[in-house]
């Protein structure tokens, strides 16, 4: 489990229930590293900001990781994090690597208005 | 939290938690902001051996006791905001967050440190995360029985090759000088691993793949032939650009952009200071961003004090009858 106050999804049932209960969800895949922490760091401090918009974190070495490993979009990429935004349930965009409060927020605002 | 602080420090490495560490100890109210998490380099840093009186410490460990040591004796933190306006030159500095808050102190400390140097190439962008990376400790065991390149010839760069060997087949250092920057050992430790191969004087002009990085195309100075090496990643430790783009107007800059200061840490504006590696210098490492924080707190504490008995002496000389005011001493 990771050290954070996010909510975390450790297992299917986990995921299933923050897809159907939001419109939007953003969910870090990741470890407590360098690059992962600051992306932690920005979700907890934009939760207030943005209440249409669920936040989760997801331990990339545990064994509901698979179903973020295994997306498309993420079987190319090579450096933590791994970030997934889900519309209605749908994958609607994946980014690795560690990002920018700007580049989040960009991403959630472009979430939301889809 | 308040909006008026005794010091504002800008960056939340170690320089700029030392400084807050020294003022706070000095009751002065401090305000440390970061526009990114909390931590500076050491977050990035894998072991940490060299800090005197710590034999051998993860990076992040130091930095989260830094932060807590700050916020133990009173420093207040904003990390993850965005400085969407300043105004340094005035007698009271204000920073505004976000394009919301507004923070205000007669003094304040620059230490916002560097960030990763890319190549500047085009198609760098193009593979991030999709085969270039910039941290070992995150992503080498994306490279488990790969063969990866190392692009760089300082201290991190031959330290993060040898680690790296831990997960990979071959590590292949190219390096665009005949010699390394790194210190004797880094460099002895490197050429004893027996997985890591070294190609000097190789500048990195291209990277190419399909949907992932495959190669890396270099210019070889010494044939000055081009050449195209195979490689399932790239891991790119070039150094660091110092963070001063929003003071380029307001503080004397060094040509490489660093910011030029005294031996007190002191800008060319009246109560800004400097801290760090975003400072002007030969010499960065952990314990000068630390040494440059000490400093940079004590001449602003000085700084504050005087400018506490200027407003004493100017009160007392406006309440005084008129005949001792004219015989008052002047403070400078």
């Amino acid at each position: 489990m990771l050290q954070t106050n996010l909510t975390h999804i450790e297992n299917e049932l986990d995921l299933q229930t923050a897809l159907e209960g939001n419109d939007n969800v953003m969910v870090t895949c990741g470890r407590m590293g360098p690059m992962c922490i600051p992306v932690y760091d920005i979700m907890e401090g934009l939760e207030k900001k943005y209440e249409d918009v669920a936040f989760r974190d997801m331990a990339f070495d545990s064994p509901i990781a698979t179903t973020v490993k295994g997306l498309p979009d993420a079987r190319l990429l090579s450096s933590l994090p791994f970030i997934v935004y889900y519309k209605n349930g749908q994958v609607t965009k994946v980014t690795g690597g560690i990002q920018t409060k700007k580049q989040v927020k960009e991403n959630l605002d472009e979430l939301r208005q889809k | 939290m308040s909006t008026h602080y005794d010091a504002i420090i800008l960056g939340a490495g170690p320089a700029g938690f030392t400084a807050g560490i020294y003022l706070a100890r000095s009751k002065r109210r401090v305000l440390i902001i970061d526009q990114s998490t909390a931590g500076g380099q050491p977050i990035f840093t894998h072991k940490i051996a060299n800090y005197p009186g710590l034999p051998e410490v993860h990076g992040y460990e130091l930095a989260f006791a830094l932060k807590k040591q700050a916020q133990d004796f009173g420093c207040d933190l904003e990390t993850n905001v965005e400085i969407t306006s300043m105004e340094l030159t005035g007698p009271v500095k204000r920073v505004e967050l976000d394009g919301e808050d507004v923070y205000e102190a007669p003094s304040l400390i620059v230490a916002t440190g560097g960030m990763p140097r890319s190549l500047g190439i085009g198609s760098e962008e193009d593979f991030k995360a999709r085969g270039i990376s910039y941290c070992a400790t995150c992503d080498g065991d994306f490279y488990t029985d790969k063969d990866i390149v190392v692009v760089g010839g300082g201290n991190t760069a031959l330290e993060e090759a040898v680690s790296l060997t831990r997960y990979a087949r071959s590590v292949t250092i190219l390096h665009v000088l005949n010699e390394f920057q790194a210190f004797p050992q880094a460099v002895e430790e490197a050429r004893a691993n027996p997985k890591i191969r070294f190609i000097m004087e190789a500048e990195v002009t291209a990277f190419e793949g399909d949907e992932r990085l495959g190669r890396v195309r270099y210019l070889d100075h010494a044939s000055g032939e081009e050449v195209v090496l195979e490689t399932d990643g790239v891991f790119i430790f070039i150094g660091y650009v110092p963070n001063t783009a929003p003071f380029a107007s307001t503080l004397d800059l060094s040509p490489r952009g660093e910011i030029l200061a005294d031996e007190d840490m002191a800008t060319n504006v009246a109560g800004v200071y400097v801290a760090g590696d975003v400072r002007q210098k030969r010499y960065r490492q952990l314990t000068t961003a630390v040494a440059d924080g000490t400093i940079a707190a004590l001449a602003t504490i000085e700084y504050l004090d005087r400018q506490a008995a200027n407003r004493t002496s100017n009160q007392s000389q406006s309440q005084a009858p008129i005949d001792s005011q004219d015989h008052a001493p002047t403070l400078t």
